[in-house]
């Protein structure tokens, strides 16, 4: 996710930290470089041409040339700059005034809109609120089986009229259905339509009329170039977009129409979509996108996403093994459950500062494939082998190469990696017992490091 | 209605914009489009071009051409012609004699593939071609009940595998049918995958190994389907494509929109792969053959 755009930027900040002083020539020539990097990332020129203007006026400033970190001033007017370009909203849906909330999904055709519904739905659920999906796309052939067969594998409730319904009496039902039942939030989703269709847009209008949504979210292909603005400024002059949500985040697309259509809608990216998996939705933040774009990486996502899969009793629990020196295979086997359950492993990358670079010079280091493997062969173990790993001898290799489909290589390697794990392990350990005795040593750990890099 | 007409129409609402643009732009800028063409003229026609996504690469060469023959010539048809050499020469698919001809069609998600074979076998069948229509995107929730409705609309065989199943069984299935029935093309549909999911753009590598198994030299063509209003990130799918589905022809969709689609000049001149159909809105009968001279010609006739 923006990771081009990111590696393009920090070009051009390094290029600006070899001068040994800035003048206005190296400040233009950095300028230029920005420009032509937001320009490839689909950023529409007009809010480039702006946002390099205001960079500018600030750059230029004498308090900032003759600073003694004139880069690192630069870097933070950007940084400060892309932040006001990405909105300050709250991520997520509006606070409900009257139940049920009514979502309106809507956007050109092949954006996303009924996959969202459901993901926006899970999401919801997982909140602890109670949504019911609708599809008012009576036109494009199986959406309606779409929607239906979507939320059917998330267990999500679908108001399913006959099919001859129209779209406004289909929107209808659900509010009706939803407020007898006790479903707390409404998701309409629309079929898609070109923002120059007069007629389809007027449709939109009477929906939009007939059952007042308290949200209208934009739905945006995150790959879409310079037409972003026309597009979503139709939508907005006639329908008032309250939030957007952007998908197809996990392509390369560098994300520039995120910055073109915040900036022309006024309304802030409410959500991200970033895989195929009906899971794979996240609210924005946009500080902390902004600190990826510039290569800060995302130390506070990567920290909730632990949580996540990490509950605060597996954690104490773990911590005390380590301590006892008492961590084993099965240990392992479910921490690396865990890292699984984050996620892909290359979009974690993104959340470490400075990972990117690093993955990039060791390609396939950080690919699932090495962690189904690693897991395979734990699977392939005796429980007594698990717990106690010196009782793994040649013959007992042979066989657990045999049962998960490596070689002796491979188990030799894992049985390797996770002694020194154990040994680096151990270390942690009992460093963090002397220095509750000591009441806080000199060393830090490599977590608290890389808190200080993020601020 | 001539092809021709038919694609000025669909259009119609980017070639307004654009011409305008260009006309005032360049008009305001240089004092007339057969001025002298150099700084401030240079910058306005750098932001045109930009904002048709043709892309800062392209546009930096289109720039120098227009600079060194600026002086003399209009500026307009400079770019034009040279737009033109940009889509054009490049070579699609050569010709095959084979039966049934395959065609694959490959693209990331929500580009109008499925959309498009429905249309492509509407556009075969005037051409006397009856085709086997084959639904391999095992994975989108209904994909298969959508290609299905359009198959009956056309009126093409349909071949289609129960959802979750392996797509290379279903293409093997549906050749082999058209095989058996003698139909002239067999299109393949496949299921929308973003170019940088390795393991998903290793399965086309499977559905093209199967496919060329049942008859020889297939799949004959592979269509990558592109959204108009994509940016740069085109030329980063059409590579990825190309690699791993050897991409031989590029179907452009949504054209009946303001995007103009200025990514498929970069594709073409940078991969060399041409532009084969697109698609100017939702009828049957709106996908329509390329042409680089009627293309360029809608993009930039006058306001009318």
């Amino acid at each position: 996710m923006f990771a081009s755009l990111s590696e393009r930027l920090q070009g051009v900040f390094a290029a600006v930290r070899r001068e040994s002083k800035l003048t206005p020539e190296t400040v233009e020539s950095a300028l230029r470089g920005i420009r032509i990097a937001l320009l490839e990332a689909d950023v529409n020129f007009k809010v480039v041409g702006a946002f390099i203007d205001r960079v500018r006026d600030r750059a230029v400033d004498r308090s900032v040339l003759e600073s003694l970190t004139p880069a690192q001033q630069v870097v933070a007017i950007v940084r400060d700059e892309l932040r006001t370009l990405l909105g300050s909203g709250s991520p997520g849906l509006s606070k409900a005034q009257q139940l049920p909330q009514v979502v309106l999904l809507l956007g050109l055709q092949g954006a996303g809109k009924t996959t969202t519904t459901v993901k926006l739905a899970r999401w919801l659920r997982a909140q602890g609120r109670h949504p019911l999906v609708v599809s008012t796309d009576v036109r494009r052939p199986a959406a309606i089986e779409q929607l239906a067969a979507l939320s059917g594998d998330a267990g999500i409730r679908v108001h399913e009229p006959d099919p001859q319904v129209g779209a406004v009496d289909r929107a209808q039902g659900a509010i009706e259905m939803a407020s007898s039942l006790g479903f707390d939030v409404v998701l309409v989703d629309t079929a898609g339509r070109s923002h120059v269709n007069d007629e389809l847009m007027g449709e939109l209008e009477g929906l939009k009329a007939s059952i007042a949504p308290s949200d209208l979210l934009y739905v945006a292909d995150a790959m879409t170039g310079q037409d972003a603005i026309k597009s979503a400024g139709e939508f907005n002059r006639r329908l008032g977009i309250t939030g957007v949500v952007l998908t197809k985040m996990d392509g390369d697309a560098r994300g520039g129409a995120a910055l073109s259509v915040v900036s022309v809608v006024g309304a802030p990216v409410s959500f991200v979509g970033d895989g195929e998996r009906l899971e794979d939705l996240q609210p924005f933040h946009p500080d902390r996108i902004v600190s990826r774009i510039l290569g800060m990486g995302d130390v506070l996502s990567l920290v909730e996403k632990t949580e996540q899969v990490v509950s605060q009793e597996d954690a104490t629990r773990l911590k005390g093994k380590l301590q006892r020196n008492e961590f084993t295979l099965e240990d392992m086997r479910e921490q690396l459950g865990a890292v699984k359950r984050m996620g892909p492993l290359d979009r974690l990358v993104d959340l470490l500062p400075g990972m990117r670079q690093l993955a990039s010079h060791a390609p396939g280091e950080f690919d699932a494939g090495g962690l189904v493997r690693t897991t395979a062969i734990i699977d392939s173990m005796t429980v007594r082998e698990r717990r106690r790993c010196q009782v793994i001898d040649g013959s007992r290799r042979r066989r657990i190469a045999r049962g998960s489909g490596t070689t002796v290589q491979d188990v030799n390697r894992l049985l390797k990696q996770f002694m020194e794990m154990r040994r680096m392990l151990r270390a942690v350990g009992t460093t963090s017992k002397s220095r509750k005795k000591k009441k806080g040593g000199r060393r830090r750990g490599a977590l608290d490091s890389l808190w200080l890099q993020a601020r | 209605m001539s092809v021709f007409n038919r694609l000025r129409n669909g259009l119609r609402l980017t070639t307004n914009q654009l011409s305008s643009l260009f006309a005032n732009t360049v008009t305001r800028e240089t004092g007339g489009l057969d001025g002298d063409v150099s700084g401030e003229g240079l910058v306005a026609l750098e932001e045109t071009l930009l904002q048709a996504d043709i892309g800062v690469a392209a546009t930096a060469r289109l720039l120098e051409v227009a600079g060194s023959r600026g002086g003399t010539a209009d500026v307009r048809s400079v770019v034009k012609a040279e737009l033109r050499r940009l889509l054009d020469g490049t070579e699609g698919a050569r010709p095959t004699t084979v039966r049934p001809r395959v065609v694959l069609v490959v693209g990331v998600n929500g580009t109008g593939k499925t959309t498009s074979v429905g249309k492509l076998a509407h556009l075969l069948n005037q051409a006397g071609e009856r085709s086997v229509i084959c639904a391999a995107d095992t994975f989108r929730a209904a994909a298969v009940e959508q290609l299905e409705i359009w198959a009956r609309r056309v009126g093409a065989d349909f071949v289609r595998a129960r959802s979750g199943t392996d797509p290379a069984a279903v293409v093997f299935d549906a050749i082999s049918a058209g095989k058996a029935r003698g139909r002239d093309v067999v299109l393949i549909d496949t299921a929308g995958r973003l170019h940088t999911h390795v393991n998903l753009m290793r399965e086309l590598d499977k559905i093209r190994r199967v496919a060329g198994r049942v008859v020889s030299g297939a799949p004959h063509e592979t269509l990558l389907v592109l959204d108009a209003t994509v940016g740069q990130n085109g030329l980063a799918q059409g590579r990825a494509f190309l690699e791993a589905a050897g991409v031989t022809g590029v179907v452009l969709t949504k054209l009946d929109g303001t995007a103009k689609g200025g990514i498929a000049a970069a594709i073409t001149s940078e991969l060399g792969v041409p532009i084969r159909y697109v698609g100017v809105g939702e009828e049957l009968d709106d996908l329509l053959p390329f042409s680089a001279e009627h293309y360029v010609e809608a993009l930039f006739e006058p306001v009318w």
